[in-house]
């Protein structure tokens, strides 16, 4: 009868033996796809997995309101036709797949590399075999007439920020189009998570996004636990819950100063540098580094908060919450700020949703995206009821979905550090289970982190996806740049931050 | 008249890059840092009249003679206007709009020097700097059409003269109030000021000023800042002769009041620049012909 239930349903931080997962015929698995999808259905990943000369297809299709993840498995060749005319939130997904393994989307209106990598396998799928290749190094959408100019941004940029190009299609100061190119980071993070784990993948797997630490480590860490069906102690989850909040702190805290950095607003610009440099210390003190690395472990955490650390903590946390209400408070009510904020960089919620923006940015244009909220995990269930949605979609609205968070945040490390659940810190997870696939999704700062892992009959990785918000987001940039001013781009990148190596894994 | 071009330009060579430290203190203050010394534009000049540059290929004379136009424009301009009670050396009937257009001709060139180096970025620049500055022109116009028509003269040096502490005395204050808003204002403008524009922005695509003279370095870089410096302190001083017209009997008083009131307008922009957040690009235009209005109204009352 699987074939009346193609969907194997799983939940955030299911496990499952890959041989209980349907493999369906092609067109059974796009129908399914496609109906998963229009079932209020959000599509959180698609991926490839080498079967022999063949490839495994796998969807990931989120049904939010229900906590579920319906997960839809194919087996195609060298080519199946492409989702993306119906389902715009796949394009990302589909060129990775054809520049990963060389598996080429029919059909696909938007076909270029993403990030300028030799294929895993045999073949490419744009015919680069023989040829260098150079980031940024592609057929860029092109705007023709004599009053139109191009105008190109990066790899270097005047900041010390990460390396991505931008090119912008302009009629004198007006954006008709913006195209980004990334990938001068990638590092091979998924290739070289085949056949771990092993001492040193929890340090790769913390700096896929060094500023989304906590986010990706408790991700894989749940993996490792899922896949070993080990039970994380309560106190291990309240500090790893603590710990992301602590981060989302200390980001949201300093795009709110980027923000005002780069409006030239010199009040909250000042204040926000000291005040994100206050929660990252926070964050030092449980583990002794800033960024939270070293202390999420696979069953648990390493490292723990005693009494007088609480005690301490939450001192310095009164302090710092008392001087970000007052910098937040000058940010808001300024009538310049609120002024250059509003209406800047628009995404519509039809745009949004059709482009799967997760997080801050989703949740700017009102979509319900928050998987703390409807895929919850550890300390977050039965207890997270603060998510925080604007509508206008502009850059006001991202900026207030960040100092919204920041008050819900700084009340959850407040609680959490008084009611820290008593038990061990840790409990060793066993072997992996073999040939099972696991996925998990975790709320980070910046959006929903999803990892999915499938293990071999050794119970090693065969193929580790991971799925970085940064990755679905991307593309929301450009539409907020839609018949935008082009002064208004360093603004509205701003707003959304997103990470570059998260993106070029 | 030697003697006072000597006095006039040792004063502006000397005292304008002051004004730049002043501001960057001010700004200092208000976030809560200690901030760069006050002299650190002299110390900029210093060092970057000492290094080479390096110079694009694709540019021509048209790039070299930007910064120097730049350089020496404030100087002449300078030399028509008085420092306070130290009359103008140069004065003509009519200077003003010499006085007006000297700025266009720098503008000209730092536009042309910006253009020929081919980069979108200057262009787009150049491109905006033209526009808001044309927007700009007619106020400058305006308010010194109602300082003519209130002293009865056609020359800077009357128009800033002893006429103004009667005229705010008398029935011109609201008309002189008016006009000084919109000189500070064009003041903000002109030389790239928040909220117009933000002089220490890193970003490229939000400059205006800034982005016109990436390309330049070295010594010519230095004449740019210099230039800036210079030009700040000749508009400024437009607004402090406006502002503060008291004269004492002693003329080292009289500089010392004049000194002070750049000084204080130095900081009122620091002031300025910490409280306000930049305006949209869009909005700029907006703001630059509600001050044309105000300056035309101000005409209206005293030609009433």
């Amino acid at each position: 009868m699987s074939r009346l239930k193609p969907a194997q349903i799983l939940r955030n931080g299911d496990s499952v033996p890959l041989a209980e997962v349907t493999i369906l015929e092609m067109d059974a698995f796009f129908t399914a796809v496609k109906q998963e999808a229009a079932a209020q259905g959000r599509v959180i990943a698609l991926f490839a997995s080498p079967a022999g000369d063949e490839f495994d297809l796998f969807a990931l299709i989120a049904h939010d309101w229900q906590g579920t993840l319906a997960l839809l498995r194919t087996r195609v060749v060298d080519r199946y036709p492409s989702l993306t005319p119906e389902l715009p939130a796949v394009h990302l997904f589909e060129r990775e797949i054809a520049e990963q393994y060389g598996v080429v989307p029919e059909g696909h209106p938007w076909f270029k590399p993403v990030r300028f990598h030799r294929s895993y396998s045999a073949g490419d799928a744009w015919g680069r075999d023989q040829q260098p290749l150079i980031p940024g190094d592609m057929d860029y959408y092109r705007v023709e007439g004599s009053d139109v100019h191009e105008v190109a941004v990066g790899p270097v940029h005047a900041g010390v920020i990460e390396p991505g190009h931008f090119r912008f299609q302009c009629h004198g100061e007006k954006v008709l189009h913006m195209e980004i190119s990334l990938g001068y980071q990638h590092r091979g993070l998924e290739p070289l998570l085949q056949g771990k784990p092993g001492p040193a993948t929890m340090q790769r797997l913390e700096t896929v996004a060094g500023d989304s630490t906590i986010a990706h480590a408790t991700a894989y860490a749940r993996i490792c636990e899922s896949l070993s069906h080990t039970a994380v102690p309560p106190r291990a989850e309240a500090i790893r819950a603590l710990a992301l909040e602590l981060e989302r702190l200390a980001n949201h805290v300093g795009d709110i100063g980027g923000l005002a950095t780069d409006i030239g607003y010199l009040p909250t610009a000042s204040y926000c540098g000291r005040l994100r440099g206050d929660y990252l210390n926070l964050t030092a003190d449980i583990c002794g580094s800033r960024f939270g690395r070293t202390l999420v472990r696979p069953g648990g955490v390493a490292y723990d908060i005693d009494k007088d650390r609480a005690e301490k903590m939450s001192k310095q946390l009164a302090l710092v919450t008392r001087d970000t209400k007052g910098a937040l408070a000058l940010f808001f009510d300024c009538p310049s700020v609120l002024a250059r904020l509003e209406g800047t960089g628009q995404v519509a919620m039809d745009d949004a949703e059709a482009l799967g923006l997760v997080g801050v940015a989703g949740r700017a244009c009102g979509l319900a995206v928050d998987a703390r909220l409807h895929h919850p995990w550890g300390a977050y269930i039965r207890n997270f009821d603060q998510a925080v949605f604007e509508e206008t979609g502009d850059v006001h609205a991202r900026a207030k979905v960040r100092q919204r968070e920041i008050v819900n945040s700084i009340s959850w490390v407040n609680q959490a550090l008084s009611t820290l659940p008593d038990s061990p810190l840790i409990e060793r997870p066993g072997r992996l289970a073999p040939e099972s696939l696991a996925v998990t999704l975790v709320e980070g700062w910046r959006g929903e982190v999803a990892h999915v892992a499938l293990t071999d009959k050794q119970g090693a990785f065969s193929r580790y996806k991971i799925v970085d918000p940064s990755f679905r987001n991307w593309s929301g940039l450009a539409m907020a740049l839609r018949d935008e001013q082009i002064s208004d781009f360093p603004l509205c990148n701003k707003s959304f931050n997103l990470s570059y190596c998260g993106f070029d894994l | 008249m030697i003697v006072g071009i000597l006095i006039h330009l040792l004063l502006l060579l000397l005292f304008a890059p002051l004004l730049a430290g002043i501001i960057a203190r001010t700004k200092a203050l208000f976030a809560g840092r200690r901030g760069q010394p006050v002299l650190q534009l002299y110390f900029d000049l210093l060092r970057l009249a000492r290094k080479g540059s390096v110079i694009s290929k694709t540019t021509t004379w048209v790039f070299a003679a930007g910064p120097v136009i730049g350089l020496v424009v404030p100087l002449i301009a300078a030399l028509m206007l008085p420092f306070g009670t130290f009359k103008a050396p140069l004065s003509f009937d009519g200077d003003l709009i010499l006085f007006v257009y000297l700025f266009a001709l720098a503008r000209f060139f730092t536009a042309a020097a910006a253009l020929d180096t081919g980069s979108s970025f200057e262009g787009m620049g150049a491109a905006r700097e033209v526009t808001f500055s044309c927007l700009a022109e007619p106020t400058i116009m305006f308010a010194l059409l109602v300082l003519a028509k209130l002293s009865g003269g056609l020359s800077l040096d009357v128009l800033l003269g002893d006429h103004l502490s009667a005229s705010w005395r008398g029935g011109s204050g609201p008309a002189l109030g008016l006009i000084l808003v919109c000189l500070f204002v064009v003041l903000l403008v002109e030389n790239s000021r928040i909220p117009f524009d933000d002089p220490n922005t890193h970003l490229e695509l939000t400059m205006i000023h800034e982005v016109m003279v990436l390309d330049h370095s070295g010594p010519a870089f230095g004449m740019i800042l210099y230039g800036a410096a210079l030009k700040l302190m000749v508009l400024g001083t437009l607004v402090v002769n406006l502002a503060l017209p008291w004269a004492t009997p002693w003329w080292a008083l009289n500089l010392l009041l004049y000194l002070a009131g750049l000084v204080l307008l130095a900081m009122l922009i620091g002031i300025v620049e910490s409280v306000m957040a930049r305006l949209r690009l869009v909005r700029i235009p907006q703001v630059l012909i509600g001050t044309t209005l105000i300056s035309v109204f101000a005409l209206v009352l005293v030609l009433r």
